[in-house]
């Protein structure tokens, strides 16, 4: 990095060479986050459009679907999820307040709810798998119901496993942050990944916030 | 002519920065680089292998459609060979080709910024596509896939071979295409050179805004889309299988609501080099600035909005049909703008007519067709006549190649002596366009009549009174051929000279000519201050960057 054409600006260890301050790279890094959370939101946006229309078509199906979904679990998992994003933004106030214990603290704490909305998560698909209940052609459930209960749970999986799948990377993130921030890497004047890994950890737990109600509360 | 962009105090530095980009690392450092600059390069090597090789699949159709019947191929060879040309051309050339190639090299210059807002993102992104590359190439090599590049339902769905895997290298490629586009939108927002206000941006960079902001926005449903079609050819989940309870059309409703945008992902750069060719090689000052700007903005959010005319035959409601029909005709409202106003920039200036302009005029010539038979094809009435013919491949291939591809080549030309630092020879770049021009026009004039008169697209097989015509087209395909060939050779050539571009060879007056051809590592010694508009051709040169002179 070869700043001493540019000498005068104040350094700081983590301003990429071609921005001209921190607070530029800030921005640009935040709006580069918001643009990748509109393509997340568009993609499950086809999701939403494809479950919604067959939900038109087959809305007994639908129904006969949900039933074998545990509505208990669901809820856990939401409120698990609700406190994560919580503690998220207590990790994120920490780290740009430079508290560094609070920081680590809270970045845990999220990850035990992630890791405990992956738990039950486990704990639902195999108790499915075991049933029989699996998407498509290797629907095998022997407790009858409309055909396109095999449709539905097609959608299920796709729509909690992409968000399965997106819960993991966070949990993956997150534990690079804790680590970062055990470091001591963070403080007011930098806590960018941190700000941003929240962004993107309030979108996942938003989407949750709309599978639950379509997938278990169908009626 | 002294071509070096320095100020004394920088020089002394002496560090390897001040070095020409291309000559500052070894072989690791560029694979693992994060300077846009060699990775614009490195995408356009890539795209012209890949052109290469979409482009022998064109000629083996072509050529199987010498005469009715078998020529060279197997019907099923010959599926294949159209749908990799059309893969090929689509996800790996046409798309990433100017964003990805040109824009990465022109676009933070042209914005006086080191670089691109995130650029390890941007070597992420260029290697994401290396890997759909790969991806594609297994599936080509593992059997090949005949679906054609839309990949419609049930079909392909049902069909043998490799479609997942095709299906997910596009997946797969439309991420790279996703992060250029984060990247590009982040980086006009963010790094222009101080005082370069919106309207004070070259209108290459609008261009390529509008197109980042269509790739950001539609390839996510691209990606969903193919993700499901994965899905259900691998479960058998039903969305688009109509005899497990499925809808085909939602596929193709999904498919082209990417797809008819992503037609604007690749016709909008093309317009974004046009708008910088023509004023510069007419040293006029741009007629409509604000117009062609906002057209191309218009262009993109009118894009979302037309994908149904797609499916005027696909069994969408009539009242659908005629909303996707007018609004498909909105869309000529800004392309006009646009050609008007470069036609109207050309008046009464001094144009020279070196080889970007040629390409930049032929362009205008081929959109002109390609954008009127497009209202043709929006027509409802007409276009149930002429739907999957070969009317529509003539008129999408003058819009992708006729359009694109040669705005593309319009572009080469201007920027290779600043990304190479040589200039190439003129006589024979000459020679290669006109080879191009008619070639071109002798491959798919005729296809406009084969189509109108019943020949459908993607058929093997014709009835005998269409072999002239297809002769015809056969033949105007090696013409084509052979402008690339000598095209290869004069490019090649000129790489083993020594570097002897001008800064400016074209006298331009955007922020990418006011650095040494080739740039430096870190493009400029000094944050240029912007001082004149991009076209300001009626005042006197005033430069941006300290130190410069032509």
């Amino acid at each position: 990095m070869s700043s001493e054409s540019y000498g005068h600006a104040a350094e700081h260890a983590f301003r990429q060479h071609h921005f001209v301050n921190s607070e530029q790279q800030f921005d640009t890094s935040k709006l580069g986050m918001w643009l990748f959370l509109a393509t997340e939101i568009l993609m499950f946006g086809g999701l939403f459009v494809g479950f919604g229309l067959m939900q038109a078509n087959y809305p007994e199906a639908w129904v006969a679907g949900h039933h074998h979904l545990d509505r208990i679990m669901g809820s856990i998992n939401t409120v698990f999820l609700l406190c994560s994003s919580f503690t998220m933004v207590m990790a994120v106030h920490a780290s740009s307040t430079n508290q560094k214990s609070k920081t680590v603290l809270n970045l845990l704490a999220t990850l035990a709810f992630a890791g405990g909305f992956m738990v039950i998560k486990y704990f639902e698909y195999s108790h499915k798998f075991h049933e029989g209940i699996l998407p498509g052609r290797y629907f095998s459930y022997a407790g009858g119901g409309p055909p396109e209960q095999a449709m539905f749970f097609g959608f299920y999986f796709a729509m909690t496993g992409i968000h399965g799948v997106h819960v993991l990377i966070g949990m993956i993130l997150i534990a690079w942050l804790t680590i970062r921030a055990q470091r001591g890497e963070f403080s007011s004047a930098y806590y960018t990944p941190v700000d941003l890994i929240g962004l993107y950890w309030h979108l996942v737990d938003l989407i949750w916030i709309y599978l639950f109600p379509l997938l278990y509360l169908v009626s | 002519m002294a071509d070096i962009v320095a100020t004394p105090k920088s020089q002394s530095h002496g560090d390897h920065y001040d070095v020409d980009y291309l000559n500052d690392g070894s072989l690791l450092s560029w694979l693992t680089t994060v300077d846009h600059k060699k990775l614009g390069v490195m995408y356009l090597w890539s795209i012209l292998f890949m052109f290469f090789l979409g482009g022998v699949f064109a000629l083996l159709v072509r050529l199987e459609l010498m005469n009715p019947g078998q020529t060279i191929m197997t019907a099923e060879q010959y599926n294949k060979a159209f749908t990799l040309h059309g893969a090929i051309m689509v996800f790996l050339v046409i798309i990433p080709s100017i964003p990805a190639a040109l824009g990465n090299f022109a676009l933070p210059l042209m914005l006086g910024a080191k670089d691109v807002a995130f650029p390890r993102l941007n070597l992420l992104s260029f290697w994401i596509y290396v890997t759909g590359a790969i991806i594609a190439t297994v599936a080509m090599v593992t059997g090949g896939v005949d679906t054609g590049w839309t990949f419609y339902t049930p079909y392909s769905t049902t069909t043998d071979g490799p479609v997942a895997l095709m299906t997910f290298a596009a997946f797969v490629l439309g991420f790279s295409s996703i992060l250029t586009g984060v990247n590009f939108v982040a980086t006009v927002h963010k790094l222009r050179a101080p005082g370069m206000g919106w309207f004070k941006m070259p209108l290459f960079v609008w261009g390529i805004y509008a197109t980042a902001i269509i790739q950001v926005l539609a390839t996510p449903v691209l990606a969903i889309t193919l993700l499901l079609l994965i899905f259900e050819r691998l479960f058998g989940v039903g969305v688009f299988d109509p005899k497990l309870g499925g809808d085909p059309v939602l596929f193709q409703h999904f498919f082209w609501f990417y797809s008819h945008p992503a037609v604007y992902i690749m016709i909008l750069p093309g317009m974004a080099i046009i708008s910088e060719v023509i004023p510069t090689m007419s040293q006029k000052v741009f007629f409509g600035y604000k117009a062609t700007a906002f057209s191309s903005v218009a262009i993109a959010i009118v894009s979302f909005v037309v994908w149904g005319h797609h499916m005027f035959t696909s069994g969408q409601s009539q009242l659908a049909g005629a909303i996707f029909s007018f609004l498909t005709f909105l869309v000529g409202i800004p392309s006009a703008i646009k050609v008007f106003n470069w036609i109207t920039t050309m008046y009464k200036g001094s144009i020279s007519l070196a080889a970007p302009m040629l390409y930049a005029l032929m362009f205008l010539i081929l959109f002109g067709i390609g954008g009127l038979t497009g209202i043709f094809l929006g027509t409802m009435s007409v276009d149930i006549h002429l739907h999957d013919t070969y009317f529509v491949v003539a008129h999408f291939h003058y819009v992708m190649m006729g359009s694109t591809l040669i705005a593309f080549l319009a572009g080469l030309h201007f920027w290779w002596p600043k990304m190479f630092g040589r200039m190439y020879n003129e006589r024979a770049a000459q020679i290669a366009a006109f080879f191009v021009f008619i070639g071109f026009n002798a491959t798919f004039l005729p296809q406009f009549l084969l189509g109108s008169r019943g020949m459908p697209r993607r058929y093997y097989d014709y009835l005998p009174e269409f072999t002239p015509l297809h002769q015809v087209s056969t033949v105007g395909s090696w013409l084509l051929g052979l402008g690339f060939v000598i095209m290869a050779g004069y490019l090649f050539a000129s790489l083993r000279k020594k570097m002897d571009a001008p800064s400016n060879p074209w006298h331009a007056r955007t922020l990418d000519w006011q650095t040494s051809s080739p740039p430096i590592t870190h493009n400029f010694h000094e944050i240029p201050v912007l001082k004149q508009g991009p076209y300001d051709y009626f005042k006197p040169f005033e430069p941006s960057v300290e130190g410069y002179h032509e």
